[in-house]
């Protein structure tokens, strides 16, 4: 009975440490994957592998700055939020909501924190953090390469079916 | 013509000429101390993070309904053009353009948009002869294309190489350049579409001098990232848009060699004595004439014709 009971607290502690070693730090509940969706206009959505940047990445800071429990890895930012203190929010959109440089949040500014005070828009802080991380390690960087066009988009940027007949060459004046 | 008739006229053309002096002068001395309106909009242009991916041509081409453009927005085979020997440069039917460059030792392209900068105090306004350009209290350097001659002055006073023109209209060709989308979006306190299309938020829209302070901060928290100077700051008396940038601004195309100081100064002190000249001078010089030649046989004859006139 006792060798019984000690072989179940072994397996027990085994197990424990084996899913802690395989999740590592990211001991919270993530989603594999997510529908970048809330953009989509000119694009179609993004379906964004977050189980694969979650393995490619060192920490999960690289992304979520402090938000997640891990330090920050920037040096500014790590003067204040240094501990690894979990947030309640951690989405991109909890924290870079709506449009700064729409016409409401530019007369009536939030309550600004000194430091916050050039966040960048939903959709530049996922294009700065993605756009900028795959220069440095070579992942894709050109538009479509992430998120096809839609008939609207192809229309904006005349495109596709809406490209120019005289494509040939543009005047010099 | 008599003697009379005269006299008043120049007394007339001397009081006249007093009064155009003073005013011009008056002027002159705002014109130097203007550092643009206290709430003036502006737009940080933050060349680090442009892709050049020529989405703000698009919005541009949209907002502002320009002609259909002669490759399609996500054709990068435009980075290449050369016109004249020259990359690109805003025209009658694009209003901005996203150029490329390769700076030094860099191990990317830096991609540059250009459009008009709104200056605080615009060269095309003080060359423009009939006052179809504004500098709205919004920051936007409009023009008024109903009264526009077609002169082209702006087109050579702008440093920046901005103003296109209609060269293909007959009848009535005119100038067209960015208007910081005034009328349809800066005058309802919105950001123009180039700013509001972009994925990278290289542009931010804000009051011109809340601004100036996060161009600031962002050359200070990110040491080695910036070249320490902003481009539009004091260039040319301030522009309404402004650059920072990891390059030499000379490497990114940027004409480094312009004034601090506005267009204007290089005229304003001739331009105000011109009323004096073609006003003063001739009435008093004709004055001095008169008074030298008082009593001669001339004179004589004057005061003689005046006194029958009396009668």
């Amino acid at each position: 009975m006792v060798n019984v009971g000690k072989r179940l607290i072994t397996g027990l502690g085994v197990l424990v440490l084996t899913s802690l070693f395989t999740v590592g730090c990211f001991a919270m509940d993530y989603p594999d994957e997510v529908e970048i969706d809330s953009l989509a206009n000119l694009y179609e959505a993004v379906v964004f592998d977050h189980a694969m940047h979650v393995d490619a990445t060192d920490s999960c800071a690289d992304c979520h700055h402090h938000t997640t429990g891990t330090p920050s890895s920037s040096e500014y930012c790590a003067k204040c939020h240094d501990g690894a203190v979990e947030m309640d929010v951690v989405s991109c959109q909890d924290c870079h909501s709506g449009d700064p440089v729409s016409a409401e949040n530019l007369h009536n500014p939030q309550p600004g924190y000194f430091y916050h005070n050039d966040k960048p828009n939903l959709k530049a802080a996922y294009h700065l953090n993605c756009v900028g991380c795959h220069q440095e390690v070579d992942g894709p960087t050109g538009c479509e390469d992430c998120h096809a066009k839609t008939e609207a988009g192809e229309k904006y940027y005349r495109s596709g079916e809406f490209a120019p007949e005289a494509a040939a060459h543009s005047s010099g004046h | 013509m008599s003697k009379i008739t005269r006299r008043k006229f120049l007394a007339g053309s001397a009081a006249g000429g007093a009064a155009m002096m003073l005013a011009p002068s008056k002027n002159a001395l705002a014109a130097g101390s203007f550092e643009g309106f206290p709430d003036g909009m502006g737009v940080l242009v933050d060349l680090t993070r442009c892709v050049g991916c020529r989405t703000c041509e698009a919005a541009c081409n949209t907002e502002q309904k320009l002609p259909e453009p002669a490759k399609p927005f996500d054709d990068y085979s435009v980075f290449d053009e050369l016109h004249h020997g020259q990359k690109r440069r805003p025209t009658d039917k694009a209003y901005t353009v996203v150029n490329r460059y390769e700076p030094e030792g860099a191990d990317e392209p830096l991609y540059r948009k250009i459009q008009c900068n709104h200056c605080n105090e615009p060269a095309c306004l003080t060359s423009c002869f009939v006052n179809a350009y504004t500098k709205t209290p919004e920051g936007a350097v409009i023009y008024n294309a109903k009264v526009c001659v077609g002169c082209r002055n702006c087109m050579i006073a702008c440093p920046f190489h901005i103003p296109g023109y209609t060269y293909n209209s007959v009848l009535n060709p005119v100038i067209k350049k960015c208007i910081f989308c005034y009328d349809t979006r800066l005058k309802e306190g919105k950001p123009p579409a180039c700013v509001e299309s972009c994925p990278q938020q290289v542009m931010t829209f804000g009051k011109r001098k809340d601004l100036m302070k996060i161009a600031n901060d962002r050359i200070k928290k990110n040491p080695g990232q910036y070249v320490n100077h902003i481009y539009g700051e004091k260039e040319v008396g301030g522009t309404g848009w402004f650059y920072i940038s990891n390059a030499p601004f000379e490497q990114a195309g940027f004409d480094i060699d312009l004034p601090k100081k506005p267009i204007i100064d290089n005229v304003k002190d001739f331009l105000a004595i011109v009323p004096m000249v073609l006003t003063i001078w001739p009435a008093l010089f004709t004055g001095f004439h008169l008074l030298a030649t008082k009593g001669k046989s001339h004179g004589h004859g004057d005061d003689h014709s005046a006194e029958q006139e009396d009668h």
